[in-house]
């Protein structure tokens, strides 16, 4: 995983509610079984004339396709971000597109925690907060870049800082960059015994050999 | 201390702390499709990983396939038989059992983890698909992931898990008879809004949910998510016991005995804590419809769209303003009687056997309105072939209705089959958001019996009657 300590960028306003990741990343744009390339699929709908799906068009209005903001690495979102789907093509796509940083009031749970497995900083903040951002950015093309320094829990604007926090357990794994299962593979051991007990309890839980039923014409079918 | 039934399956699956309200938690269950599934094995092979309990990881094909009579692995979505190809061999080599295409048993994934027996009262179990939360209606701690975690879920059989807050959905009274339980979980997303559930584990508890039948706790259950809940769950009850017994998965004899006395101690003490508690009027719930791209935006069928000065937030405001103008709709018009071009019963939420009589009661004797394509797609082979062996099927086909294979089928767009631009479809599926159906596609979600009865009438009508309460 790409770690992240300290980011520049261009901070780009995009403060719907309820964004989801439909709207993040189209179904249609998730063509092949892998998770690289889907930046060109990033808000399709929304960036490319005719819904998406004339993408040598761009929709002037849509505010990454404005040149002021061509650099972004840095959205500042509305409630619920990234609500929907548990897809997560819609963070390989804002990785992908070259998005760093989320900021938003709120996220949909599986979509942060997805963030977070893919070294994408996804901040929680008041409104205010967001407002202040905005307000401190968008007026002057020359202010758009922000600095977010993950280890001191700030961002940093041309007006001034604002404070964020985020669990440790997080921030250490951001910072590190370490891969979730190799630090879990450390537990094996204990995972093992924990099933073992777990089974003992709980027998119906345990489908290893022989547990199994032979899952053809089972005889109550409703 | 009196513990919630979250807290009893929390704490019998937590291996370890790892601070900060974040734990090392045992997964009984992996359930994979072939758009997330496919990515997770192929990615964990890459990485050389194995699996590290294939007997207790399942795998089934239902996003992208096609649900044409006599499909096979070519898609109408472009490059679809890859996550199909992919998803096969994944599971092949790793030893999963895979409810593949021609598998008597293939179904949408939250739909055979019941219908089997692999989902049950206390286990935990994750999904690559944010619908997981459809098997909390059996008591179990069910919830979507993201495919980096179902990595991670297979390779180590835990998940790193930040421990959710609590509420607890309360439904005093009973159902109307004309009412079911999807427009019961519409009115609770309209009144508190489609984040009102704020990433909490939610119990759905009271009356309404002691008498609802198993079916309308899948329903209910499956749009726990739609309301930013972590997941949903109903205690399990001698209802659940009953629907569970002879599932192939399920434990039998003096296993089951004992089961099913370890099951009957997961509901919530007296007195136990939740950080947030709602109430609802189940008997004040009638027929609902959606009016916009959330599902929170969502009336009752005769009630006047809301106009978007009315509402108390800037942001809700405008996203009524940009929901009216997506959905062709104005402040004030009611939904009863506004024209539909499509009509659609399938998906995880609205589905299963008793959806399907549900709708067929409704559809029996009448034609589908002229100019309306109407679709009818059992979410599980298993379902599908129970519903002929009732006559179901005729009932739909003579009325008009394709009868599909079973799948996800245009519960979403995935490139391949969809609505047309502009059409208006009404649909018992769980999601409207923009483009959902197709690009450009105007969903409204609504209840089966009143799709099946928009289906006849031509426009947006609730059935009267049809005693789908009981279901
Ligand atoms: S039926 Fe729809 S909501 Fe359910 S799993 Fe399939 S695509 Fe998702």
């Amino acid at each position: 995983m790409r770690p992240f300590s300290v980011h520049n960028g261009v901070v780009a306003p995009l403060r719907r509610d309820n964004i989801d990741t439909d709207a993040i990343i189209p179904s249609r744009e998730m063509k092949r079984v892998s998770k690289s390339g889907l930046g060109i699929g990033m808000f399709a709908a929304w960036r490319y004339a005719d819904n998406g799906r004339d993408k040598d068009t761009l929709v002037p209005d849509f505010v990454l396709n404005q040149p002021a903001y061509a650099e972004t690495t840095i959205l500042l979102g509305g409630t619920n971000f990234g609500c929907g789907s548990s897809r997560e093509h819609a963070v390989w796509a804002l990785t992908d597109y070259g998005i760093r940083v989320v900021i938003a009031p709120s996220f949909g749970a599986i979509f942060q925690r997805n963030c977070y497995r893919n070294g994408l900083l996804a901040i929680e903040l008041a409104e205010a907060s967001i407002d202040a951002i905005e307000a401190a950015t968008a007026a002057d093309p020359q202010k758009l870049t922000v600095t977010v320094d993950l280890t001191a829990g700030r961002i940093v604007t041309a007006a001034g800082e604002v404070d964020f926090s985020i669990s440790s357990e997080v921030r250490e794994r951001l910072l590190s960059g370490a891969d979730d299962i190799d630090l879990t593979l450390r537990y094996a051991d204990e995972i093992a015994a924990f099933r073992e007990a777990r089974y003992a309890d709980e027998p119906w839980a345990d489908l290893t050999d022989g547990a199994v039923p032979v899952p053809y014409g089972h005889e109550k079918q409703r | 201390m009196p513990r919630t039934l979250f807290d009893k399956i929390w704490a019998t699956h937590e291996i370890r702390s790892l601070g900060e309200r974040t734990s090392l938690l045992f997964l009984d269950r992996v359930f994979m499709h072939e758009r997330t599934g496919s990515i997770a094995l192929a990615s964990l092979a890459e990485a050389d990983r194995a699996v590290a309990n294939v007997a207790t990881a399942f795998a089934t094909m239902d996003h992208i396939i096609d649900t044409f009579p006599g499909r096979n692995d070519s898609t109408l979505m472009p490059s679809g038989t890859d996550f199909i190809r992919s998803l096969r061999h994944g599971a092949r080599e790793a030893g999963i059992r895979l409810f593949d295409l021609d598998d008597p048993l293939q179904g949408i994934a939250h739909m055979i983890a019941a219908e089997q027996g692999i989902a049950l009262p206390g286990l935990t179990l994750v999904c690559p698909d944010s619908h997981t939360c459809t098997l909390g209606a059996l008591g179990t701690l069910a919830w979507g992931i993201g495919t980096s975690d179902c990595e991670h879920a297979l390779a180590t059989e835990t998940l790193r898990t930040r421990r959710p807050q609590q509420m607890r959905v309360w439904f005093d009274g009973q159902l109307r008879d004309d009412v079911s339980a999807k427009d019961l979980i519409l009115h609770l997303i309209a009144r508190y809004g489609a984040a009102g559930g704020r990433g909490c584990a939610i119990e759905f508890a009271g009356p309404a949910i002691s008498a609802l039948p198993m079916n309308g706790r899948f329903t209910l259950c499956n749009m726990a998510v739609e309301f930013s809940a972590f997941t949903g769950i109903i205690a399990p009850d001698s209802r659940t016991f009953d629907y569970l017994d002879g599932r192939p998965y399920a434990p039998r004899g003096a296993s089951a005995l004992r089961a099913r006395r370890y099951w009957q101690s997961l509901c919530t003490d007296t007195d136990a804590h939740f950080d947030h508690e709602l109430r609802i009027d189940a008997s004040a719930c009638q027929p609902m419809v959606s009016w916009g791209t959330s599902p929170g935006q969502s009336i009752g069928v005769a009630e006047p769209i809301p106009a978007p000065q009315s509402l108390p937030t800037q942001a809700e405001q405008a996203a009524a303003e940009r929901a009216q103008a997506y959905m062709a709709v104005t402040p004030g018009e009611r939904l009863v009687g506004v024209p539909i071009d499509a009509a659609f019963i399938g998906s995880c939420t609205n589905s299963r056997l008793a959806d399907l009589r549900t709708a067929a009661k409704v559809v029996a004797g009448h034609r589908v309105a002229p100019g309306v394509r109407a679709i009818c797609v059992p979410g599980s082979t298993t379902t599908k072939r129970a519903a002929e062996a009732e006559g179901l099927d005729r009932v739909f086909i003579d009325a008009g209705f394709e009868w599909r294979e079973s799948g996800c089928s245009l519960c979403f767009y995935a490139g391949g089959e969809g609505f047309e631009p502009g059409q208006r479809v009404i649909s018992t599926t769980n999601r409207n958001f923009e483009g959902r159906q197709g690009p450009g596609v105007r969903t409204h979600l609504a209840s089966p019996a009143t799709v099946a009865a928009s289906a006849i009438v031509g426009s947006i009508q609730a059935a009267e009657r049809v005693g789908h309460a009981s279901v």
